[in-house]
């Protein structure tokens, strides 16, 4: 096992180069510079400015050259500084914006988690039931309403004309006044609708998934044994056929280890929320090549983590895994 | 930058400091007096880049910039020169050196006192080639920079140059901060201190920036306490939170204006004040292209757009028809030049003309084989400029020309379309400024890759007057030298100047004492406020 691991491990090591080497390619062949804010269509930039900027930022060398320093930082852990005019480090850039999106995204998972694990178990055991197609409806309408639409909609309802909830941030004005126990309840507060509506598309997914496994594993031999040895149907369903139904929840978890780190665009920009999606998104617009290069290694590497450990937790839930 | 031209990036341009001509919806302001507190609440789309101005470049920093620095002069409420931190100055007879005397009674936020070497030191921080600055340009005219005295500041041009003047409008940098080390590793650029009406408090990353009013301010202490911008990046976002109340100042789009705001609630909660702004769209044909070296068919095309129709369909009323490249009403327009009324008669009969007429019965035309058909480029994100695009293609249509309307996002749209002048027709906006200065757009040199007279307009009379304008300080002289200018591009059409659009800010009724000007709302801020008993926020 330890030694599968580390051949894992090592594996992982040429696979990141290549990635991070097609990823610098990538965005250096999309037209635009990080200078252009500065320079393009500005009557005060001469044509000498603009060859100086290029030279500061070594945009001015060959693409490989330009990788090669890159990598060369990277092997120090130093993601260089940003392009963009604040020049920060992209390092303290990341660690800035990633807690919130973190947050987000796991308050996200586990209320997907908690509502379409009940949901896809009683759709299963109540196959075609009237409830199985209210919540297919029910899940498939989350699945395909745009996320922005939703969140302008339950904003302008119940923000602006019931006043439930604030409409944008993670904090009320004077949010640095109040005792701790009422910040963490303002920042909550704030919460509630963004991660409402980010579960709410992820809904269908999950427990559609959920669904089919417990259809699977309801027609397995032993699911027949366990009822023939006249367990009551809860035992049956809870103990012998859910365990073995949530065993693929594993990877998909493993899998949703980079999307932790991700976060979204739409809503972040809805909610004026300062999270990663729109950093991303930002230093894509602005060219902002040190930045994109720092989200996309961390990305890449926790991707491939991420599948590393699903692949391992599973083989330990799941003894067949093991053997085979 | 207030001094720059930048091209509008479209989407919601938020309130920049320059507008002209009055408009308000103002009342029930009563005569409750003037007090102190309270806190107003602003909206940026973006977050701001870098508040040391000499390194930023976006609105969204200027804004602040605006607050927390000052220049050596700056525009009045009318739009004319006035002293920042110079309160006089004299320019020499040969119009080569300006001496600036400076104020006595400023220091900066930590308490330094202010003195001419931080103006020469923001010059040679201008001028510095290490430092990576858009602003460089101008300042590199000037041959000597002196300090005779403390409060004394004299630049002296090899050349006389009219815009020298307003360049001194750049914010003035702490020389004792910044002096020593690399200005873009500052801490300044995060946490800026200048000598403003506002001092800054703290920049929370992705969501506000806080000023506080700073109480040793050589005009007198603003009465409004604190100034908060909330990064919105959504401008849906941003006009719920303006009704929710989140919000207190708001630049409005037409469709919010007319529409959506016209309700008993929201004016009693917000003022709305509507104004032209400091920009002009047009649409800008290839010269280059054989198609539109005709001068008759530029004429005819322009006889075939309906710039009316464009301000009632796109601004929804809320702008005016453009005649030329400076703002209705400033003092370089010149009103009298030749118009192209909508006459679609008139325009058809030009082309015919000119020799492009429908022989093949397919209602488009054609000479000597070939059709009148082109694509008109555009960038993605502006709604305006698109629905500009298709109301003129199906007017064209209408004369008999074919139009195609191509939309592409931003970088390509200038690397592959604009720079290497590889379009027929360009829909686009310019932001102008006060100064008429407009050598960059229109000088017979500035057609390269990359420059600005990117339709390729040559005109040796203009290259004349625009080298003349620049070098000429008297005010009469110079308006003669535009406004032949005016005229020439006038009857040249190499644009057809389509519309200037209107700034539409809303500000809640709590604030008092705003009064639209040509400059805009916000040349008075610091003398806006809120009586005691409206004040919503105590700290």
């Amino acid at each position: 096992m330890l030694v599968h691991i580390a051949k894992r491990l090592l594996l992982m090591v040429p696979l990141l180069l290549g990635i991070t080497l097609i990823s610098f390619v990538v965005i250096h062949l999309a037209p635009g510079e990080p200078t252009d804010l500065q320079t393009q269509l500005n009557p005060d930039a001469s044509a000498e400015l603009r060859e100086r900027l290029r030279a500061q930022y070594d945009l001015d060398k060959p693409l490989l050259v330009q990788y090669g320093k890159w990598l060369g930082r990277l092997a120090h852990l130093d993601f260089g500084k940003s392009f963009v005019q604040d020049r920060r480090p992209v390092a303290e850039k990341i660690a800035e914006r990633l807690p919130v999106t973190i947050m987000i995204n796991v308050l996200s998972i586990g209320l997907i988690l908690l509502v379409s694990v009940p949901l896809g178990i009683v759709s299963a055991v109540r196959r075609n039931s009237l409830f199985d197609r209210f919540t297919t409806v029910f899940v498939f309408l989350g699945f395909a309403t745009p996320s922005f639409w939703l969140a302008l909609l339950l904003m302008d309802f119940l923000g602006v004309r019931l006043g439930l909830f604030p409409i944008a941030g993670l904090k009320s004005l004077g949010h640095e006044y109040l005792s701790f126990g009422r910040q963490i309840a303002d920042v909550l507060h704030h919460l509630i609708l963004p991660v409402f509506v980010s579960a709410f598309g992820g809904l269908a997914g999950f427990s559609r998934y959920m669904r089919g496994n417990m259809l699977e594993v309801i027609r397995q031999d032993y699911i027949l044994t366990a009822r023939a040895k006249g367990l009551s149907e809860r035992a049956v369903i809870y103990r012998h056929a859910l365990r073995n139904a949530l065993l693929p929840v594993i990877t998909i978890l493993g899998l949703s280890v980079p999307g932790l780190i991700g976060g979204s665009v739409i809503f972040e920009t809805i909610f004026a929320i300062p999270g990663m999606g729109k950093l991303f998104y930002d230093g894509v617009m602005m060219r902002d090549y040190p930045l994109i290069m720092g989200v996309l290694v961390i990305g890449a590497v926790l991707t491939l983590l991420g599948n590393l450990i699903a692949d391992v937790a599973y083989a330990a839930a799941d003894p067949r895994i093991r053997r085979g | 930058m207030r001094l720059l031209w930048i091209l509008l990036l479209g989407t919601i341009l938020l309130w920049g400091c320059d507008h002209q001509s009055v408009a308000p919806a103002k009342d029930g302001d009563g005569d409750q007096p003037p007090a102190y507190g309270d806190t107003l609440l602003m909206g940026s789309i973006g977050e701001p880049s870098n508040l040391l101005p000499v390194l930023a470049s976006d609105s969204a920093s200027s804004d602040i910039h605006g607050l927390v620095y000052n220049g050596l002069l700056r525009y009045d409420k009318n739009l004319q020169v006035e002293g920042d931190l110079a309160e006089a100055w004299e320019i020499s007879p040969d119009n080569l050196t300006i001496t600036f005397h400076l104020r006595k009674d400023v220091r900066w936020h930590d308490g330094e006192p202010f003195t001419a070497a931080d103006a020469l030191f923001t010059y040679r921080l201008l001028i510095d080639p290490q430092v990576p600055t858009a602003y460089a340009e101008r300042y590199r005219q000037v041959v000597r920079a002196e300090v005779p005295d403390p409060y004394t500041f004299r630049v002296t041009y090899a050349k006389p140059l009219a815009s020298a003047l307003v360049s001194w409008m750049f914010p003035v940098h702490p020389k004792h901060l910044l002096e020593e080390g690399d200005v873009t590793q500052s801490p300044l650029v995060r946490a800026p201190v200048g000598t403003g009406p506002y001092r800054f408090v703290e920049w929370v990353p992705g969501e506000k920036v806080v000023l506080e009013a700073n109480p040793d301010y050589y005009e007198g202490k603003p009465y409004i306490h604190r100034v908060v911008y909330r990064i919105i990046p959504d401008p849906s976002t941003m006009f719920l939170e303006l009704r929710n109340g989140g919000l207190d100042l708001m630049s409005l789009t037409p469709l919010q204006y007319v529409r959506q705001t016209d309700t008993p609630a929201f004016r009693r909660m917000f003022a709305k004040y509507h104004y032209p702004d400091f920009s002009y769209t047009y649409l800008g044909f290839n010269l280059r292209r054989p198609l539109f070296k005709d001068l008759r068919v530029r004429r005819a095309l322009a006889h075939a757009v309906n710039k009316q129709e464009l301000v009632d369909g796109v601004l929804l009323g809320l702008g005016v028809a453009a005649t030329g490249p400076y703002k209705p009403g400033s003092w370089a327009y010149n009103p009298d030049v030749r118009r192209y009324p909508y006459d679609p008669d008139l325009a058809r009969r030009m082309l015919e003309e000119a020799g492009w007429s429908d022989s093949d019965g397919d209602g488009i035309r054609e000479k000597n084989g070939r059709r009148f058909a082109f694509t008109i480029v555009t960038n993605q994100g502006n709604d305006q400029r698109i629905k500009a695009g298709e109301i003129i293609q199906r007017r064209f249509r209408e004369v008999g020309v074919e139009v195609k309307l191509r939309v592409i996002e931003w970088a390509s749209f200038l690397k592959e379309f604009i720079n290497p002048g590889n379009f027929d027709a360009t829909i686009l906006a310019w932001t102008t400024v006060p100064d008429p200065d407009a050598y960059n757009v229109w000088h017979s040199s500035k057609t390269g890759v990359g420059e600005l007279n990117f339709v390729g307009f040559k005109n040796a009379e203009v290259d004349r007057l625009l080298e003349n304008g620049r070098r000429t300080l008297d005010r009469s002289e110079r308006k003669a030298v535009y406004d032949r200018f005016q005229e020439i591009l006038a009857e040249q059409q190499p644009y057809i100047f389509l519309y200037v659009p209107e700034a539409l800010p809303a500000v809640a009724r709590r604030f008092h004492g705003i009064d639209p000007a040509p400059s805009g709302i916000m040349y008075n801020f610091i003398r806006w406020y809120v009586p005691r008993d409206q004040q919503k926020y105590q700290r």
